[in-house]
Order: C-alpha cells, then structure tokens, then sequence
C-alpha cells in the first residue's frame, strides 16, 4: 500500500519530465522519507523516494522546513534594513548575496558605483566563490563516504578566506558589507597584502587538493556516469551555475551580462562533456582556479578613492517608482532579486531568485533508476543552502 | 536584441489576435514589459521560445505580485437641481458642482516572467499576466509546459499568492504545509492569532484573538460551547 501516494500516481508525458519508470514487479516497493534530518540534505530538507528494491521509481523533493518568508519580511522594513538579512540566504556565501541586492536596487535607482568598490566586490565574490566551490566539493567527498579528510583540507582553506572577511567587515560570516552605491568599508593596505598573500598560496592548495581527489579511483566509480543532466533539460529547466556548465552549455553571466567590472578581466568559462556527478564535481576545481585568476589581476589593478558613491542617500532612500531586476552569478547560479518601488521607503514587492531552489528542479530527473545511496551524491553535487531555498 | 516594440510587433505577426500590451517602465532600468492575454499567453510563449531570432529558452524569474482593491478619489462634475429661493419665490434651479467621488478600483493578482536566451545570451524579457479579480477568478495559464523551471516557481506562487495555474502538471503547496488556508503573500494577509502554538494563550494572543473576533462575528467566540480553544494545535493555519 502506498502511504504518500507516490507509487501510483502517472505522470503528464512529455520530453522535458521525469520519465515514469515501471518497477519490474518482483515484490512490494519501499517508501522512504530521506529527511528532514538526513545528514546529507545540508539542512531540513525531505525527499519522499518510492523504491523498487535499491532502485529509485519516484522521487518527490518536500521544502518548506526553513521557510520564514523572507520576501514578506523585506517588504516590510526599508531597503537598506534587508541587506543585513540578504546575508542570511545563502549563508555559505554572504557576500554574493549582498551584491546581487545592492546591484538591483542600484538598477531601480539609477546609483553609480566608484570604481574602487567595485574592484573590492570582486575581489571578495571571487574569494567568496573560492571558498563555496572548495566546501561543497568537500562536502560532496564527505557524502561519499571520505570521512573527514578531504572536507577538513577544504575548510582550512576556507577559514583563511573567512579571517580575511572577518578582519574587512568584522564577521566571518554575516559580513552586511555592500551599500547601494559602494562598500561599508575601505580595505586597508595591510588588508589587501594579506589577501595577496593567501591568494598566492591558493594554487598550491588547489593542486594538493586535485591530486588528493581527481584521480581516485572509488570516486571515479562513484560518480562518472551517475545522475547525467542533458543540455537541453539544464537550459529548460532554468538550471544555472557550475551545474548547466556541467552540462556544457556556455552560460556564465559574468560573461553574459558583464555586470560591475567583469568584462575587464581575462578568464575562461569552463565547460563539461556528459554532466554527472563527476562533471560538476570537476568544473568547480575549474573555477577555483578562474578565479584565482580574476584575484590576481584585481589585486594587481586596484585603484584608490572613495569606496561609496558620495552622492549616494544612505538616510531617507526612496527610489522612484518603477521596477528591476537584477542578477548576479552567484557561486550557486544565477541570483536575482526583482524589485518593484512605488516611491515608498520600503519595496513595493522584493523577490528573490533562488538558484539552489530552481537547481533541484530537475532532482527527480537525475535520480530515476539510480541506487538510492547515489541520490546522495546527486543531491550533494547539486550543491545547494536551504537558508536560499526555503527563504 | 529587439525592442519591446519590436517583439510586440512580432508576436502580433505570428500569433493572430494575441493582444499584447507594452508596460512602461519609469525607472532608470528601462525594463518594459509585456502583458500578455491569459488566452493566448501559451501561443505567445510558445512563439517567444521557439522563433529563431528571439530564441528566449531560459524561463529565469516567476514571481507574484498583489495589486489590492484601491481607493480612488476623482473630481467630478456633477450637474443637479436645487430649490432656492430667488426674489421671494421658491425655484428649482440647475447647478453645477465639482465634487470629490471616492471609487474602488478592483484588484488582481499579477505574475511576472522574465525571460533570457541561453543560445543568443540576450535578454530579459518580461511577460505579465493578470487575473480577473483575487477571490474566485484567479486562474492563469501555466507556461511549465514550456519552460520546466517554471514548476517549482508557479507552485510557489500558488502557495503565497494563490494564484491557480491551468495545465501545471503538479500544482501543490512548495513551502506552506498541505493544510494551510491562506496565502501569506498577499498584502492583506493577517497571520493567524494561534500561529505559534502555546499550550495557554496568554494576554498578548487572547488580545489579538479579541479584535479578530469583533471583525469577524461569524467566528465562535471564546469561551462558548464549540469554540476551539485560543491555542488549539488543529486550528492552527486554518484560523482564518
């Protein structure tokens, strides 16, 4: 008997859902709820997956866990009182999620940005990046089994990365750094040698790390064919960062959109060839070293001045009527907040654009006839924050 | 990439009697959009991702917006007649009077879709559809047919908004629980008076719970026969 309705329910056909998978009629199918406190989920997060044996037939995601609606909240206080709590999304990296709503806000009101801020917002996004993609793949590893190791390699990185944030913003995690119109805060010199300093030694680690993992040959055999995303069901289902890239589609919004200073940098956009575990897994060690490159061309070229556009009304901002939309590429994909002003010091409507919530979109889809010990891997190479899913 | 012109001269090519309006944008974004007709909004998606030039395969942002009823005042002219008293006699005489006449503009609920292209990496462009009214009239067209990435997020829309999505192969509640009334989106959302469960209801919620009740005198009052209790776990979300 079904308890939660999964097994008997047929599906809608169609070349961009879920296939429906027959079980092969040996014995009864087993319902388990993955969650809501399954470690691997990163957080309250539930999958209903009906199994045929060890393998998956259906696959529901349940969200909501974390839910504290956000977006009602924020249209309840002013525009600057959000950017505090912008921090609290992905809290895994604050300081894209500052910049995706300090770069909308700076849409709907027209506000410039001097260039020295703009160097810092990069130079921290970078690190910010850097310090996400070596985790997730840390975590990732740790799902798989590798205990410990491979996770605690990725964090002593990370907290390098994190006492830089702390010693600019004074939080490790919760920076509140951006302003619309600039930065909180100017780097000091000192600030900005250290942070040449561990940006120096980043290729290093990202070597150590690599020969550590690429080669292995049990993650090798864990991942390399498993939880395959083809392009054309990545692009159609809005899936967007290291993931769609893994899928070999060339879409990286720094490129695209070019927003703040990107186009004045050198980089490449790496790309996968069969988008499974493994590929995702890979592009991140690929970025990590992109971005090592935008580091090293920021800190080269950082200008002085101001770090907040003087003209820019931190009391009383009420921009005009009208709306944005404005979006970053956030380390987990395309962050976006859409804004409607009415004139009003608070937004009129503020919404948030989750990657992590839209990535899982296609969950079901990469788990279908997998082992159930795989959705594990598939989850984790998703790499997604349930504080940015359920908002 | 084309103009809102532009595409909306295109759709109107390609998809007979669509009816597409442009919405201006007063803010430095310069973001227009285009409303679209709940009746043809599936043709005109479909036109949007599928002709070669626009190529828009990359369904972003689905996103809800509330537009309440509104209070509006207007001047008008209003022409009647008055018995005055002219020379010692009684006459009716016609005036005219500029008078100030509140009316109530109907509200809807709105979804918003921004569109980009992941082949020819231009974008956005953004489609808007209104429902009727936001009581009973309140279904749009789903576009997950076309773009799967919208699933997730009409169902979102759904649960805070309460939007119904025709043709969504899985309409269900994202992030509020299965049992839950309201919509907690909309502007006129008032969060239940038991929303935190406490075994007592002490002052605080009992106060809150009074000038609910004296809003709605409908509801059973505390403390007669059939009233759930102020703290009552099954009331809960469902209180409105």
């Amino acid at each position: 008997m079904s308890v939660t309705g999964l097994v008997r329910e047929k599906k809608p056909v169609g070349w961009n859902r879920p296939p429906h998978i027959e079980p092969d009629g040996e014995g009864e199918l087993l319902e388990v709820a993955m969650g809501p406190h399954h470690p691997s989920t990163h957080g309250v997060f539930r999958m209903d997956v009906a199994l045929d044996a060890e393998r998956v037939i259906r696959l529901k995601p349940v969200f909501g866990y974390l839910h504290r609606n956000h977006e009602k909240i924020a249209e309840g206080i002013s525009y600057l009182a959000s950017m505090p709590y912008t921090d609290r999304l992905d809290y895994i990296c604050p300081i894209t999620n500052n910049w995706a709503y300090a770069l909308a806000v700076e849409k709907l009101a027209g506000q410039e940005v001097p260039e020295r801020a703009e160097y810092l917002r990069v130079i921290l996004g970078e690190l910010t990046r850097i310090q996400n993609h070596a985790s997730s793949i840390g975590f990732l590893i740790q799902e798989m089994g590798a205990s410990g190791t491979p996770l605690m390699y990725a964090f002593r990185e990370r907290e390098k990365i994190l006492d830089l944030f702390e010693e600019l913003t004074g939080a490790r995690m919760m920076v509140n750094y951006m302003r619309f119109g600039g930065c909180r805060v100017d780097a000091s010199p000192a600030w900005l040698d250290r942070t040449r300093k561990v940006v120096a030694g980043l290729p290093e680690f990202v070597d150590e790390f690599e020969r550590l993992l690429t080669g292995n040959e049990i993650l090798m055999a864990r991942t390399q064919g498993v939880g395959v995303l083809k392009a054309a069901l990545a692009v159609n289902a809005g899936v967007t960062g290291p993931m769609l890239r893994a899928s070999g589609v060339d879409y990286d919004i720094r490129k695209v959109d070019g927003y703040g200073i990107y186009n004045r940098f050198k980089f490449r956009v790496p790309l996968g060839d069969h988008g499974d575990v493994y590929d995702r897994f890979m592009i991140r060690f690929l970025e990590i070293r992109e971005s090592i490159a935008i580091l090293e061309q920021a800190l080269k070229d950082i200008p002085g001045g101001p770090v907040m556009d003087p003209k820019a009304k931190i009391r009383g901002f009420r921009p005009k009527p009208g709306e944005a939309y404005g979006r970053i590429e956030a380390p987990k994909g395309e962050l976006g907040f859409y804004l409607i002003s009415d004139g009003g010091p608070n937004p009129y409507r503020y919404r948030v654009r989750p990657p992590s919530l839209i990535n899982l979109t296609v969950l079901e889809d990469m788990c279908l006839g997998h082992d159930i010990a795989d959705v594990v891997l598939i989850f984790g190479s998703v790499d997604i924050v349930l504080g940015e899913v359920d908002r | 990439m084309k103009t809102v012109e532009e595409i909306k001269a295109a759709i109107e090519a390609a998809v007979p009697n669509a009816g597409v309006e442009i919405v201006a944008n007063p803010s430095v974004s310069g973001q227009h959009s285009l409303r679209l007709r709940p009746s043809h909004a599936l043709a005109v998606a479909r036109f949007l991702r599928d002709d070669e030039e626009l190529k828009l395969d990359f369904l972003s942002n689905v996103t809800g917006v509330d537009w309440p009823d509104k209070q509006v005042a207007e001047k008008v002219k209003v022409t009647r007649t008055v018995t005055k008293t002219v020379d010692g006699v009684e006459q009716a005489v016609e005036e005219t009077v500029e008078e100030t006449q509140k009316r109530v503009e109907p509200g809807h609920l709105e979804v918003v879709y921004h569109l980009y292209s992941a082949a020819k990496k231009h974008g956005p462009v953004i489609l808007r559809m209104r429902t009727v009214n936001r009581t009973d009239q309140v279904e749009l067209p789903s576009l997950t047919p076309l773009w799967r990435s919208a699933e997730f997020q009409e169902r979102e829309v759904f649960d805070l908004y309460g939007v119904v999505f025709t043709g969504h192969p899985d309409l269900r509640r994202l992030l509020m629980w299965d049992a839950f009334k309201d919509h907690p989106m909309r502007r006129d959302y008032r969060e239940p008076d038991d929303f935190e469960y406490e075994p007592t209801a002490h002052d605080e919620v009992l106060k809150r719970a009074q000038t609910h009740w004296a809003e709605n005198p409908s509801w059973p009052v505390a403390g007669t026969a059939g009233a759930a209790p102020a703290g009552g776990r099954e009331k809960s979300g469902a209180g409105q």
